[in-house]
């Protein structure tokens, strides 16, 4: 009898392992099937291109002869189905072919420019989360108040702005006018080259070096372009923390918290935060590959030389092979993030364990 | 007059409406009521109205030809006779501005146009079928939402060549998904109603049930969804135009006015700041509507 019941309980623990591993398998199963749609979609935008890339590569002029011998060299004479085959073969040896102007395989470029990108981000994202947090939850406690109403301004601006254009304005009036920031690219010329590159971000390769002039340059113009992309997610990030706790403020422990004598702010951040902070850390995971969008334009306006730029670049020229490098690695990232917030979720949220 | 609007008000808000269409009526009556009660859509509806009577008007609107240049008065600042200055090819600022509104929105309308008819019927069928065509639909569906729209957009643009008409269809691309998804969840609540059994009893095809009486009743709510993102279609639209892709010159589009802005910013601040206002200002009115609207047709919310 209790070996039957043991049994059944091992038994039933072996089948909620098996539920979950299938579960995983499912949602690994999705994330493949979404990657390989990645990948057929960015193929898909390199082969739209309505010129001729054979004519772009030995002008219009080529006799026939050229033109097959290039043709070939391309892998255009090839069945399509071919030509994806190779493409995603390709790919999984980190092939994404070469650059139009250098000739420079695309996967060392973009390696060389993407510190450049994360820095920003990051510096991004910390002042982005520091302050649209902090407003969020003080519009939410001051409902339908003054500071609700200015807190609901901020964000709407900051979703009406044109990022491009606030970047622009913030150089002429900070950069400019008053010089309080650094204007274009990550340092003052004076300072370029100077520190190794340990690790590709500017703050910490000076730091390391303990070359403060340096580490000074890198920051007045790191900061200009962070402050503006995190205009863009303090209105993202501050909306959906008001919603959050708002609906955390309605419920029946926080009145109960009250009447047990828990202060007002007490109650704010030990009870209701608390139970928020787990949907935040996917909100802040996910706009921070937003910031990619907006790096796009942000470095344009202030000359940093990194992903964004190098994409932009390559845009204007037709540069197909970075283009779709670019596209995918972005698509990529999103989809790691996705995955990632999802993962801290079930960490994190102790309903799911 | 007044016993007219009084009449008008009263049919309007009777508690027994007469016929189906009277209920409608009366429904839409009670959304505006709301929506009308919050100052700030107003604000922005208002905007609007202005910027469709400017593009409608501005042959007569505009002091001078958004094209002519004046090599004799290049980059002159604002005054009374250019009240937002002049750019580096002596063209008046503000008649400029005035004409790109036509551009910023026909952008805004053809998008919506293009995206609307899709989404509903990629949701739809979606929704309604269900099975492995939602599998495939709704896999292609996040694929496009998992991107920045901005970047998918771009890499459209890239590869079709940079102007408009292709600026146009590549930001089409990347707003259907939203309302795609939103059109499925409509129609998985919707096919299981009595009604809609009642039309399949009496023999219907299912491609019919889908156009005839699933997709008509998912339109409102796909209406609002599209309003709540033409602030972001003419932030992208203005985007592209500012990186080169979009609109080319000398067409008075507002981001590639900007773009020209910013070679001059150092000395004429008026050339880039004035165009990127009015891209401010607009997609600021959008978001207000959309805003005012959703608490509109939300009443749980307060």
């Amino acid at each position: 009898m209790v070996n039957q019941v043991e049994t059944a309980i091992s038994s039933s623990k072996r089948r909620s392992g098996l539920r979950k591993y299938s579960r995983l398998g499912g949602s690994l199963f999705s994330v493949l099937t979404t990657l390989f749609l990645l990948v057929l979609l960015t193929f898909v935008i390199g082969r739209l291109m309505p010129v001729d890339p054979v004519i772009a590569v030995v002008g219009p002029d080529a006799d026939q002869a050229t033109y097959l011998k290039v043709k070939q060299e391309l892998g255009l004479d090839l069945p399509v189905m071919q030509q994806f085959w190779i493409f995603l073969k390709n790919l999984l040896h980190g092939d994404f072919g070469t650059t139009l102007l250098t000739g420079r395989p695309v996967m060392e470029d973009i390696a060389r420019v993407l510190p450049a990108t994360v820095e920003l981000a990051t510096v991004t994202i910390i002042l982005g989360a520091g302050i649209g947090i902090p407003l969020g939850v003080y519009a939410a406690v001051n409902r339908g108040r003054f500071a609700d109403h200015a807190v609901r301004l901020i964000a709407l601006l900051g979703h009406s702005t044109p990022i491009f254009w606030i970047g622009m304005v913030g150089l002429m009036l900070f950069y400019a006018k008053l010089g309080w920031v650094g204007g274009s690219g990550r340092l003052d010329l004076f300072y370029e080259d100077v520190v190794p590159g340990v690790t590709g971000f500017l703050l910490i390769d000076s730091l390391l070096a303990g070359d403060m002039d340096v580490f000074w340059s890198a920051v007045t113009h790191i900061i200009l372009p962070a402050s503006v992309l995190a205009y863009a997610s303090i209105a993202y990030i501050s909306r959906i923390t008001r919603s959050f706790m708002l609906e955390q403020l309605s419920q029946e422990y926080v009145i109960t918290a009250r009447a047990k004598g828990v202060s007002r702010r007490g109650v704010i951040w030990l009870h209701a935060f608390k139970n928020i902070r787990v949907q935040l850390v996917t909100v802040v995971a996910l706009s921070y590959g937003g910031m990619l969008e907006g790096a796009v334009l942000i470095e344009t306006v202030f000359g940093w030389p990194g992903f964004g730029q190098y994409l932009t670049n390559a845009l204007v020229i037709g540069d197909m092979n970075v283009v779709v490098a670019c596209t995918l690695i972005i698509g990529c990232v999103f989809i790691a993030l996705n995955v990632i917030s999802d993962l801290l979720y079930k960490f994190f949220d102790p309903r799911i364990k | 007059m007044s016993t007219a609007s009084k009449g008008l008000t009263a049919w309007l808000t009777t508690e027994e409406p007469s016929s189906a269409r009277h209920a409608a009526l009366q429904n839409i009556w009670r959304v505006w009521m709301r929506f009308a009660s919050n100052p700030l859509g107003i604000a922005g509806l208002a905007i609007i109205l202005l910027l469709v009577f400017i593009a409608v008007f501005v042959p007569w609107l505009a002091p001078y030809s958004p094209f002519d240049q004046n090599l004799r008065e290049t980059l002159v600042a604002p005054n009374a006779q250019h009240l937002l200055g002049t750019d580096e090819l002596g063209r008046d600022i503000l008649s400029r501005i005035l004409w790109g509104s036509r551009i910023t929105l026909s952008i805004v309308a053809i998008v919506s146009v293009i995206v609307a008819p899709i989404g509903l019927i990629v949701g739809c069928l979606a929704g309604y079928y269900g099975g492995w065509l939602d599998t495939i639909l709704m896999r292609v569906t996040e694929l496009f939402l998992s991107f920045p729209s901005l970047i998918l957009a771009l890499a459209f643009v890239a590869a079709l060549g940079p102007n408009l008409n292709n600026a146009i269809i590549a930001i089409a691309l990347t707003q259907w998904p939203p309302i795609a998804r939103l059109a499925r969840a409509e129609s998985l609540s919707l096919r299981n109603r009595d009604h809609i059994s009642a039309v399949r009893l009496m023999g219907a095809s299912s491609l019919h049930i889908v156009i005839a009486h699933i997709a008509p009743l998912c339109i409102p709510s796909v209406i609002v969804r599209i309003t709540l993102n033409m602030a972001g279609i003419i932030l992208t639209a203005a985007g592209l135009g500012f990186l080169g892709l979009g609109a080319q010159p000398p067409s008075p589009e507002w981001g590639a006015m900007v773009s020209t802005g910013r070679r001059f910013m150092l000395d004429s601040w008026w050339v880039g700041t004035m165009p990127g206002l009015s891209i401010l200002f607009v997609s600021l009115a959008f978001n207000l509507v959309g805003d005012a609207l959703r608490d509109a047709l939300d009443p749980r919310q307060e």
